[in-house]
């Protein structure tokens, strides 16, 4: 495993830190020992094949899932730990789903403001003030009132990124932002996810938007097989991949 | 691309549509579980057409208020029952809302990390549905209330209507254990997964995203077994609670006209089941139309 020796991130602690992550469903491994660091302000590009490991170690991040060995840290906080306020820390990691997972019982803003109100605890006038305003910032300040169902698949991506941003997290974590959206409007969420890359939030994206890597990533992560196989800066990686692994996996995805 | 989340979404494309299928397919199957249906009964077009049964049941509820009305040998029998419907009433709500409490914490019970409470909810619901609830109803009102007093040391002088609500309120508890249980499975993993993922603590996920949302579904459900509720309240006359059945009994018994006695009772449970069995239907559907909107 090539440690990245940039000095931006070696200066300041990194904000996300992942060591020795093991994690096995029963007799079957899901992760082999990862490590990964994620610097304040850094977007990470995680890519891999399916089943790798990607997604699992996104949700190793916040918790969702409970790593078998190893460690994580959030901001120097470790997140796996006995006494650690596991809602604290996921209040201040932002998730967005493949499958949006927007609560069909609510309108966008009340899904936008939802935790505002129970887990910050703000009034409903600042609730409504600030869900409202997370609402414009991903472009669909009209759509406050529906409910997911009257959105198309982008916008509802879109009110799910909101409902993240919302509690002004420290890191925002993106499982397959893109993959359950029909093509026309995988542009307008990664419009979303580009803005807010240019405004410096801490990201780690699985995605197979190469697009979007090249673009906006910082450092593309290859995983396979419950491994970090290969990482580096993006134009890197797709023109000087060392390991066969991520070259065959370039020349698959790339093809076409 | 293929979803390479490796936890088995299959069609990517479509997951919303699916998540509305979904839900549409299980309110559905708790529904035809509990013998329910989730489809308007007196809707005009409807699946089975103009609804006849309807029409058929108001005609003869319809006839039979007639009779009630100008026969004064029926009017005199209603005039006596109708002194226990309060007593009906009370009973059914008390037992229901008890039935309900019982029914919710069985049911997160059943489905808690926790093995001893998994395991308590279960023996729980098992135990009451493994006796008929006639027998349920003896048990309580003779074993367990007279053991209870024994034990606390007070006299046993609970009304039978007390020891009545509980046995009944047991019994169906349990049967609503399964439909919340079945309700709150019913909702996928990824909305508690999106709550928690916000901050949201393990109870205000469910009682601010899954629970709304689960209760939906179950309604009809719930419906049905509040409707079983009323009926069985009848056995009140078991434990001789003043209900509608037992002041059948006494007015049968001393005017010596039981035909009076339970046509008129056969009217109350027919025309008040009816009501709210269309009661359920109709906010049952005012709830789905509200998701839909």
């Amino acid at each position: 495993m090539n440690e990245l020796n940039d000095p931006a991130t070696r200066s300041v602690p990194p904000m996300v830190e992942v060591r020795g992550l093991h994690m096995h469903f029963g007799s079957t491994y899901a992760l082999r020992g990862v490590d990964l660091e994620v610097a304040q302000g850094e977007v990470v590009v995680v890519i891999g094949p399916s089943g790798s490991g990607k997604s699992t170690v996104l949700r190793c991040i916040n918790l969702l899932e409970t790593p078998t060995a190893g460690t994580v840290h959030v901001d120097g906080v470790q997140v796996n730990h006995k006494k650690a306020d596991l809602n604290a820390i996921r209040a201040e990691v932002g998730m967005v789903f493949q499958q949006f997972n927007l609560f069909p019982h609510l309108s966008a803003v009340e899904n936008v403001g939802l935790a505002l109100r129970h887990v910050k605890k703000l009034s409903k006038r600042e609730t409504a003030a600030i869900a409202l305003a997370q609402l414009e910032i991903v472009g669909i300040p009209e759509k406050a009132d529906a409910y997911p169902r009257e959105l198309s698949g982008g916008q509802q991506q879109r009110v799910a990124i909101a409902r993240a941003l919302a509690m002004s997290p420290k890191v925002m974590l993106f499982d397959e932002p893109t993959s359950a959206l029909d093509p026309e409007m995988i542009k307008e969420v990664l419009d979303v996810m580009l803005a807010l890359a240019a405004d410096g939030m801490t990201m780690v994206c699985v995605t197979h938007e190469m697009g979007f890597a090249r673009g906006a990533a910082n450092r593309m992560v290859f995983m396979d097989d419950g491994l970090v196989v290969e990482q580096g800066q993006p134009r890197e990686l797709f023109e000087h991949a060392v390991e066969e692994r991520t070259r065959q996996f370039f020349s698959q995805i790339l093809k076409h | 691309m293929p979803g390479s989340s490796g936890r088995g979404e299959l069609h990517p494309r479509s997951g919303e549509n699916d998540m509305a299928l979904d839900a549409e397919r299980q309110r559905a199957l708790i529904a035809q579980r509990h013998g329910g249906t989730t489809r308007r009964p007196w809707a005009i077009v409807d699946r089975d057409g103009f609804p006849y049964w309807l029409v058929a049941l108001a005609v003869f509820l319809a006839w039979m208020g007639y009779r009630i009305a100008t026969n004064d040998r029926y009017n005199e029998g209603a005039a006596f029952i109708d002194d226990g419907l309060i007593t009906t009433v009370r009973i059914t709500v008390f037992s229901f809302l008890l039935a309900l409490g019982l029914g919710l914490v069985a049911g997160l019970g059943r489905i808690a990390r926790n093995p001893i409470v998994r395991n308590v909810a279960r023996t729980y619901i098992e135990f009451v549905r493994g006796i008929p609830i006639l027998v349920m109803i003896f048990v309580v009102a003779f074993i367990v209330f007279t053991s209870v007093n024994g034990w606390l040391d007070r006299p046993n002088r609970s009304s039978s209507e007390i020891k009545f609500i509980v046995a009944i309120g047991i019994f169906y508890g349990a049967y609503l254990a399964e439909v919340f249980r079945g309700g709150i499975e019913s909702i996928p993993p990824g909305q508690t997964e999106a709550g928690r993922s916000l901050g949201l603590s393990q109870r205000q996920t469910m009682r601010t995203i899954v629970l709304p949302q689960a209760l939906r579904n179950m309604l009809p459900a719930i419906g049905n077994d509040l409707i079983a509720c009323f009926k069985d309240s009848s056995l009140g006359t078991l434990l001789a609670v003043g209900e509608i059945t037992h002041k059948t009994k006494l007015y049968g018994g001393t005017n010596f006209d039981y035909r009076a006695a339970y046509f008129v009772l056969a009217f109350m449970y027919l025309s008040i089941t009816l009501v709210l069995s269309l009661l359920v239907s109709w906010y049952s559907d005012r709830l789905s139309a509200g998701r839909a909107r």
